[in-house]
Order: structure tokens, then sequence, then C-alpha cells
């Protein structure tokens, strides 16, 4: 390249960077130009609000009105919200309750089945089996004792058992013992707590005395429940008097039938004799 | 939820009528019941059943071998079979559930324990 191409080639170049350079100063000028039209258009603005008397622009009505609205829908979603929450609240008491009255209704079902079965025979010792099934299945007693009340020694006398031998239970006074002192009282026996109870036969988990209104005719009295038990519920210690109450009913219907048929059996021998 | 047959097989009249009882809150479900295993035999040969429900300490027939026969019986080979046992029970429990039985149930019979046993096994 020879001196004058060179110098050709500079001048190109300062020609260029010129034409960038004054590119650049109108682009400038026009950002400056709009800066002042905007700071004016600010001033204008406030100009504006001071004449209306506001001090800033979140006193303007636009602004309150918007604020507004957010304070009542905040206030709206706090009520909604709250509202959830009562429901939940119902929803959980009905769940509960429903539990509730479900077992309630497994007890009424339980005891009708029992009491229809107690009343469905007049055969002392079918109602001894029908009492021992209900409470096996019914209560879930593994080991207990059904004892009778003899009116004439005043003591009680084991008639049925189930997993235990019936010969085995002891005769009880009336009084005497947790099992005499329920039928004394009339009340049933729970014990406090099942923790480290070994059987004892004058001294039972349970003992609920078989009543007639007020007049005891006899117990039963457990000695152990099923694993599956560890305590008793609310609703264990009602089937329990109400179950007493059938049994008893039942007993004694059977016992008075019993001992009616035998006598009509005796006087219809008696009669046979005379007449023949 | 109709046209469901199950067949309760019971020697015990208090808990046969306590499940009977306990089953009859299904609507739509029909219940046959049977006293042993021989008269749940005679009852299975009769008519078609979705649902067996069976006691296993019973008279001429026990509930064992209830179970072993149905679940030989190619009738019956997919029938779903509740036991009911006591607590105590394991050993039955076991056995039972070795020859074919799908489920146990233990004594003191729950209602809602039934149902939701007997719904599961039918896919009610």
């Amino acid at each position: 390249m020879s001196h004058h191409d060179e110098e050709t080639d500079a001048a190109s170049r300062a020609d260029e960077f010129l034409q960038v350079f004054k590119k650049g100063a109108e682009f400038t000028q026009d950002l400056l130009k709009e800066n002042e039209r905007l700071r004016f258009r600010v001033v204008k603005l406030e100009e504006t609000l001071k004449e209306k008397g506001y001090d800033t622009v979140d006193e303007s009505p636009d602004a309150i009105e918007l604020k507004k609205k957010i304070a009542a829908l905040e206030q709206e979603k706090e009520e909604i919200l709250g509202q959830i929450k009562v429901v939940e609240e119902e929803n959980l008491n009905f769940a509960n309750r429903y539990v509730e009255i479900e077992e309630e209704n497994n007890m009424l079902a339980n005891l009708y089945i029992a009491s229809y079965q107690l009343h469905s025979t007049l055969d002392f010792k079918e109602v001894l089996q029908i009492i021992l099934e209900i409470v096996i299945n019914l209560i879930g007693a593994e080991e207990f004792g059904v004892l009778l009340l003899d009116e004439k020694t005043n003591r009680l006398e084991p008639v049925a058992s189930e997993g235990l031998v019936t010969s085995e239970l002891p005769s009880v006074a009336v009084g005497k013992g947790i099992i005499g002192e329920a039928v004394h009282s009339g009340e049933n026996y729970f014990i406090d707590s099942m923790e480290g109870y070994e059987r004892d036969f004058e001294k039972p988990i349970v003992c609920i005395p078989l009543k007639i209104k007020d007049h005891v005719i006899g117990v039963i009295a457990i000695y152990k429940l099923f694993t599956q038990k560890d305590e008793f519920t609310n609703v264990d210690y009602e089937l329990f008097t109400l179950l007493a109450g059938h049994a008893a009913t039942a007993v004694f219907s059977s016992r008075m039938y019993s001992d009616s048929e035998r006598k009509l059996s005796t006087i219809q021998g008696f009669i046979d004799l005379l007449t023949k | 939820m109709t046209g469901y047959k199950v067949l309760v097989v019971e020697d015990s009249p208090t808990m046969r009528q306590l499940i009977v009882f306990a089953l009859k809150r299904i609507r739509g479900f029909q219940i046959v019941e049977a006293n042993d295993g021989v008269d749940g035999l005679k009852k299975l040969s009769a008519e078609k059943f979705d649902l067996i429900l069976t006691d296993i300490n019973m008279p001429i027939m026990d509930g064992l071998k209830l179970v072993s026969m149905v679940r030989n019986d190619p009738n019956y080979k997919e029938t779903p079979i509740i036991v009911i046992t006591t607590e105590g029970a394991t050993e039955d429990r076991e056995r039972a559930l070795a020859l074919g039985a799908n489920e146990y149930i233990t004594t003191p019979i729950q209602t809602m324990k039934i149902l939701e046993t007997g719904k599961k096994l039918m896919s009610v």
C-alpha cells in the first residue's frame, strides 16, 4: 500500500467515526428532551393533585376506592376462612357422632338379639346356655360363672360357667366378699385396674347382679376377658346392666315355669291316683 | 347393591342372629342360614353364594372341615370365606386361613367389622 492510499483510508475511518458520534449526540439530545418532557409532566400532575387538595397519589379517590375494596375483600376472605373452619369442625363433630351412633346402634342391635334370645325359651337349661353365649360373644368374657341365689340357704350356688369347671366355683354367702356384697347391694362391681390381676374365685374382675327390679336372684362373675379387651367402655357398662336385667327375668320365668310344670305333674299324679 | 347371596353357618342361634342382623343392614343382601357344616354344604349345593361366613366350633361338621370342602369344590374355589373365631383361638384361625379362608372376625362381634369385611371381600 502506497502512502497516498493509507491517507485515504484514514480519512474514510475518521469520517465514519464522525458520523457515529453525530448520531450518538442526536440520540442523547432526544433523551434529554424526553426526560425534560416527563419531568414537566410530573410537575404538572403534582400541581393538579395539589390544586385538588391531595398531597400524594395514595389520597386520590380512585386509590381510596380501591383500598376500600381491598379491605372489604380481605374481610370477606377472613369471614369465608372462618366459615370453612366452622364447617370443618362441624364435619369432624358429625364424623365423631357417626361413630358414636354406630356404637350405640351396635349395642342396641346386640341387646335386641340378646333379649330376643333370652325370652325365646322357658327351658331353664337353654336360658343358661343363652346367657353363656351372650356373655362370651357380646361381652367378650373368656372365664366366668353364673351363680343363682338359693333363698332357703341365702347363699349363691354356681349353676353354669365358661372356661372354668362349674363345681370348682365357690358357694357364696350373701353379703360376704365382692360377690356376696354385689348381691346384697344390688350394685355392679368392676375392678379398678385389670393390670396384674390373677384369677381368684372370690374376687372377680366384674360382678353383675341379676336383678328383677330390686330383687336380686343371682350374679354373673367374670374372671377373664378375651385379650382384645383391655378395659371396659361406657357401652360395656350399659350393656352389662341391661343384659343382666333381661337375663334375670329369663332365669326367673324359666325357673317358675319348670317349677309349675313339676307341680302340675305332681298334682296330675295325685288326681290320677284319686280318680282311678 | 343387589343380588348378593350370603351363607351364614353358625350353630349358636344368638350368634347367627347377630351376624344376620348386621348383614341385613346392607340393602339387597340375601342371607341364608345354616346350623352346622353339613347343613351349610347342603345349602351350598342348592344355590350359588357370593360370600360364606362360618363359625369354627360347631357340632356334626366344624368350620375347618367346611372351609376345606368348599375350597375343593370347583364351584366355590373363588368364593370369599370369612371365619368367626374367638380372640384366643389363634391356632384355629391360622388353620382356617391355611385351608383357604380369606378373612377372620373375632368375637365379640362388631357389626361394622362384619359389614366392612364382607363388603371388602365382595368388592361391594
